[in-house]
């Protein structure tokens, strides 16, 4: 069926909250009563990166972004606009960022907000599956070789070369092995691989069936977050239609290459995201880390080799496997190939979901993509790379955003997520929310990490309230280094960076509580 | 493989960790959580050591050697964050010494000495949990709790009971049972060696020194005491003796000078329990009755297949511990022959074992009417009585144990160590089947550490041409025995005889042995009662001519109707979750 035009809802759990199922009852109705139900196509996607638009959708090809809608402004837009063609201007707004996010540069959000996630033959439609395809005639070691050559690093935050990973994996001669998919993603500020999932999982089931394929594992797990409900509904759609489709299961494309998926739900812990911590979750453990090595490519899931990966590192690959490691390594910046999708949020005019090229510069990032910042105010901070991450200050702007350049900076990546914060921001009330979370996170089982924070959270508490003394942030930054060597695993070994960004550049928020 | 250690080259072996090369060597690296016998847990962070080319720092405990690494364990650096982290560690734990069992003997306490802290850098924010003291063996206080996970290592992973775990998370989380029940209402078995492995004193026993004192004190009581023995392959290393003797003869020199009236040994009660049990063990042989016969000796064992393999209760020898059967003669033939009414009597026992206060106050040991143990001591509540008294322990004469109940065999004193039950069984079986003594008494197959031992004898059958080949098994440590157990119930192995014994190296190891002990020190232990066993002039329990007259007197003969009336029980299923029976 051909359509003139072409409607693309939103369904995010936002969307949702603000009533969707109701607008598009009532959108159904008002189609029908105009007869234009065969003229204009409705259609729900994934997100579109943008974060609290209400009930959003996308008119094509006009280009025409609907914002915060409810089933009263129904009526007015079908008469107005899909009848008369006139536009709403009061309801709409272009849909620029649409541009300027440039889906030609998009690689894992490609799909996003442009196809059905709930259906295959969209997915199918925009050349999905097809990389599965070239690995299973390529073979595994030239899958491989594409993957390697690629560059591609972790995106989880670490950023260990993927290929490396796969390849270690690859390498070991034990029968059974397991793929797992980290979208247990619990950073603060951070939602990028909810919308990839939400927006396209069929990209995710092909990207493990392909990592499956290269280390001969039968199995693949998504551990993901208990509360990514719609995430976890398109995955169980997805996985069947995959099924359906002999892309999942015995035989794959008669390739003789067997693949599972399950999906297991996290119970909302922090520390779950901790590769090793999630893996002793997934066995039905208690998730603490485990001491590396050996590491989870040798003795994973039960013991067994496994490759572990984010959400976003796997979504990559189908691209990889499809258009050559080559092309995906001219992209972004000789170490940190590729894009990277970031989470933009506080003080910007357009706060969301972007993905561009690794080595993008902060400044690029906030103005272009993030729209500048509210009220024109002055930018004071971003806290890159999620709570764990570091403070940059304005001096710091143009660092362009990769592993190595903020490496440079003892800064990380992280999670993708940046906090913009203005003039105005409190950032010691920043770094206490930040402490109080990682406090109440800590799994307990170092002595750094478990009494570390509780003891940085009691002295922050005694300086903010005007009781403390210089000392006491000495104090915390030899509790803080302390923990940086001690702590078993990244939560505690961390909250030097906050801490410590705040003394490097923002000694005076510290010095207006201490008098000094 | 090579390795550098403070620029040394030392010799590591591959699969050695850093701090096993270290220790090796003489080279002292500061830790807490880690301790040799089990799986390190690397929760403390004390033992962080500087590696050359490897990023910040690395836990010597659970790093594995490589070869060609160079490591550094002290510098100015190191020390300044070992201080800091154990300042940090204070902070979080109930600082307690005086009245701490610990004091003296506290990892914490040596450490923050050693590292020459000099007072506490931070006040102390932990909140106050209340103390779990229901349990009859163990205490546990969490406020002093390190979350060393050393007791959850033991627990789990030796012991296979899986009574503690963690509860919560970061500042507030604490080792718990399941549900955050009293121990009381848990699995536990009451082996206590959750306590041994403790490096803080947050897990002890429950003390009853004070109810022992008072009946001492008390002059209407007749206060009988009996000693295990492995206590007495203990207390040497306490009291600055070679650790390789036993000190029995300085044990009963002490016991008398605390006060007790009556000094008996649980030796000779181990002696009666051979006669029972190795009669049990004829009987369901002859008459085809449930093989294989499991030993009962150790009350953590008992509870633990009581709770985990109910179908093998059948095979559990029905004969009561020797400190339950010694209890209740105690309270029976003694009380008769010294015309003493047996209200009058208080049984005291020093045990090794935590379990023992458990086993003493389950409410079917009472066949005479009266307790058949009233007051159960560690090893560590006596030695802190000895201390208490001032006794010069060292230089105490060597005195004999009262008669009656005093005098033991060979047999009777290597049920200290594992293996020593079934040694002794096998001696006195192929006396009582052969008519003859068995030519060499040293059983040595089932002796040592290793932690499944199997052996196969045979007996030629007096009065026939039939020889018996009886195969026997002994574990020790519950993980050991939940192994051999599912052999067992799979049918992959097939057995007359079992020994199990709940602790590591048998009672040697037990729960209620002194603190920091390890099993190079229980296997030091065991050997020293097999060379007080050589060294003895009876070594079958048969033989004991106080045995000969506890059945002429008053028994009769073994499984008599007066033996089953005191000497025998019978066990009950418990409830995985609560360890409660209905």
């Amino acid at each position: 069926m051909f359509y003139r035009t072409h409607l693309l809802f939103v369904k995010d759990d936002n969307s949702i909250d603000k009533g969707l199922q109701e607008v598009l009852r009532v959108l159904n109705e008002e189609l029908v009563k105009y007869g234009l139900e065969k003229e204009i196509g409705v259609l729900q996607t994934g997100s579109l990166g943008y974060i609290s638009k209400g009930v959003h959708f996308v008119v094509y090809p006009d280009n025409l972004l609907y914002t915060k809608i409810t089933q009263e402004d129904i009526p007015l837009i079908v008469q107005e606009h899909f009848l008369k063609g006139r536009p709403v201007k009061r309801l709409c707004e272009s849909a620029k960022r649409d541009v300027e996010f440039a889906y030609s540069e998009r690689i894992v959000l490609k799909n996003s907000g442009k196809i059905d996630p709930e259906s295959i033959d969209e997915y199918i439609a925009v050349d999905g599956y097809q990389a599965l395809g070239k690995a299973f005639e390529m073979g595994r070691e030239a899958t491989l070789q594409e993957i390697k050559k690629s560059n591609l690093r972790g995106r989880g935050g670490a950023g260990f070369p993927t290929g490396i990973k796969m390849e270690m994996t690859a390498n070991q001669s034990e029968k059974q092995k397991y793929i797992v998919v980290n979208a247990d993603e619990g950073e603060s500020g951070t939602f990028k691989d909810r919308l990839i999932m939400e927006g396209d999982p069929h990209k995710l089931l092909e990207g493990m069936v392909i990592a499956g394929f290269v280390v001969r594992a039968d199995t693949g797990y998504i551990y993901i977050r208990g509360e990514y409900s719609l995430c976890v509904q398109r995955l169980k759609i997805a996985i069947e239609q995959a099924h359906n489709y002999g892309l999942l299961g015995k035989n794959i494309l008669g390739s003789g290459f067997d693949f599972d998926v399950i999906i297991k739900l996290g119970a909302g812990s922090y520390v779950c995201g901790e590769e090793t911590a999630l893996l002793n979750s997934l066995e039905g453990g208690r998730g603490n880390p485990r001491f590396k090595p050996p590491y989870p490519g040798e003795r994973g899931l039960w013991n067994k080799p496994t490759v572990i990966n984010n959400v976003e590192t796997l979504t990559n690959i189908p691209a990889i496997v499809e258009k050559g490691g080559e092309w995906f390594a001219g992209i972004g910046t000789p170490e940190s190939c590729g894009t990277k999708v970031y989470t933009i949020l506080g003080e910007v005019n357009n706060p969301g979901l972007i993905e561009v090229p690794m080595g993008t510069t902060l400044r690029e990032i906030i103005s272009k993509y993030g729209g500048g910042l509210k009220a024109d105010k002055k930018f004071k901070a971003a806290l890159v790379g999620g709570a764990a991450g570091m403070f940059l200050p304005e001096r710091l702007l143009d660092i362009k955003m990769d592993f190595e350049n903020l490496s440079k900076e003892s800064a990380v990546l992280g999670s993708g997520a940046i906090l913009i914060l203005s003039e105005d921001a409190d950032i010691l009330r920043i770094l206490t929310s930040i402490l109080k979370f990682f406090l109440h996170e800590s799994c307990g089982k170092c002595s750094a990490c478990r009494i570390g924070y509780k003891m940085l959270v009691t002295l922050l508490d005694k300086i903010v309230s005007g009781e403390g003394k210089s000392e006491d942030i000495d104090k915390m930054v030899e509790i803080a280094n302390v923990m940086r060597v001690t702590s078993f695993c990244a939560l505690g070994q961390s909250s030097i960076m906050p801490i410590g960004s705040i003394i490097k550049y923002f000694k005076g928020d510290f010095k207006r509580f201490t008098g000094e | 493989m090579q390795i550098t250690i403070n620029g040394k080259k030392i010799e590591a072996k591959s699969g050695q960790t850093i701090i096993e090369v270290a220790r090796e060597n003489g080279v002292y690296i500061p830790s807490l959580c880690y301790h040799k016998d089990l799986v390190p847990t690397g929760n403390c962070g004390v033992c962080v050591v500087k590696i050359d080319g490897m990023g910040p720092l690395k836990r010597a405990c659970v790093t594995p050697a490589e070869d060609g690494m160079s490591i550094t364990t002290d510098s100015v650096e190191l020390r300044k964050i070992r201080r800091e982290l154990l300042s940090l560690i204070l902070l979080a734990h109930d600082v307690k010494c005086p009245t701490c069992d610990q004091n003296g003997k506290c990892e914490l306490q040596e450490l923050i000495n050693y590292m020459d802290i000099p007072e506490p850098k931070y006040e102390p924010i932990f909140k106050k949990t209340a103390i779990d003291n229901f349990s009859p063996s163990i205490v546990k206080d969490t406020n002093k709790c390190i979350h060393c996970g050393r007791c959850i290592a033991v627990c789990n992973d030796i012991q296979e009971v899986h009574a503690l775990c963690v509860e919560g998370r970061g500042f507030e989380s604490k080792v718990t049972t399941a549900f955050g029940e009293s121990l009381a209402n848990s699995p536990c078995v009451n082996c206590g060696q959750c306590t041994v492995y403790c490096p803080v004193g947050a897990l002890k026993e429950k003390s009853q020194i004070e109810e022992v004192q008072t009946a001492l004190f008390d002059p209407s009581k007749i206060v009988v005491v009996q000693e295990a023995p492995a206590v007495r392959a203990a207390l040497g290393e306490e009291f600055g003796l070679d650790p390789k003797e036993v000190t029995t003869g300085k044990m009963y020199a002490a016991l008398r000078r605390l006060g007790f009236d009556k000094i008996f040994d649980t030796n000779f009660a181990a002696d009666l329990t051979i006669m029972e049990e190795g009669s049990e063990l004829i009987q369901r042989v002859k008459e085809g009755g449930t093989l294989p016969l499991i030993t009962s000796c150790s009350p953590g064992w008992v509870k633990f297949v009581e709770t985990y393999f109910p179908e093998f209760l059948p095979n559990v020898s029905s004969c009561k511990s020797p400190q339950q059967m010694f209890g209740a003669m105690v309270k029976t033939y003694f009380a008769k022959q010294e015309t003493i009414d047996p209200k009058d009597i208080v049984s005291v026992s020093v045990m090794p074992c935590t379990a023992k206060k458990f086993e003493a106050q389950r409410p079917e040991m009472n066949s005479s009417g009266y307790r058949d143990v009233d007051y159960v001591l560690t090893v560590r509540e006596f030695i802190k009585m000895i201390k208490g008294a001032k006794i010069d322990f060292k230089n105490l004469p060597e005195e004999q144990a009262d008669q009656l109940m005093g005098q033991y065999t060979g047999a009777g004193t290597i049920f200290g160590a594992t293996g020593g039950v079934m040694e002794a069984a096998i001696r006195t079986a192929y006396a009582l089947l052969s008519g003859k003594e068995l030519a060499n008494l040293d059983v040595i197959p089932v002796r040592g550490m290793s932690g499944i031992k199997e052996a196969s004898l045979d007996i030629p059958l007096k009065d026939s041409s039939v020889v018996l080949t009886v195969n026997v098994a002994v574990a020790h440590g519950l993980g050991n025995a939940k192994k051999l157990l599912e052999d067992v119930r799979d049918g992959k192995k097939s057995y007359h005889f079992i020994e199990i014994m709940a602790c590591p190296g048998g009672c040697v190891g037990g729960g209620g042995q002194p603190y920091g002990s390890d099993l190079a020190d229980r296997a030091r232990r065991g050997e020293s009662l097999y060379k007080e066993d050589k060294n003895c002039e009876l070594r079958t329990s048969h033989t004991n001519p106080m045995i000969k007259k506890i059945y002429a007197e008053f028994l009769g003969e073994p499984l008599s109707h007066t033996s089953h009336k005191y000497l025998h029980t019978d066990y009950k299923e418990r409830d995985q979750l609560t360890g409660k029976q209905d």
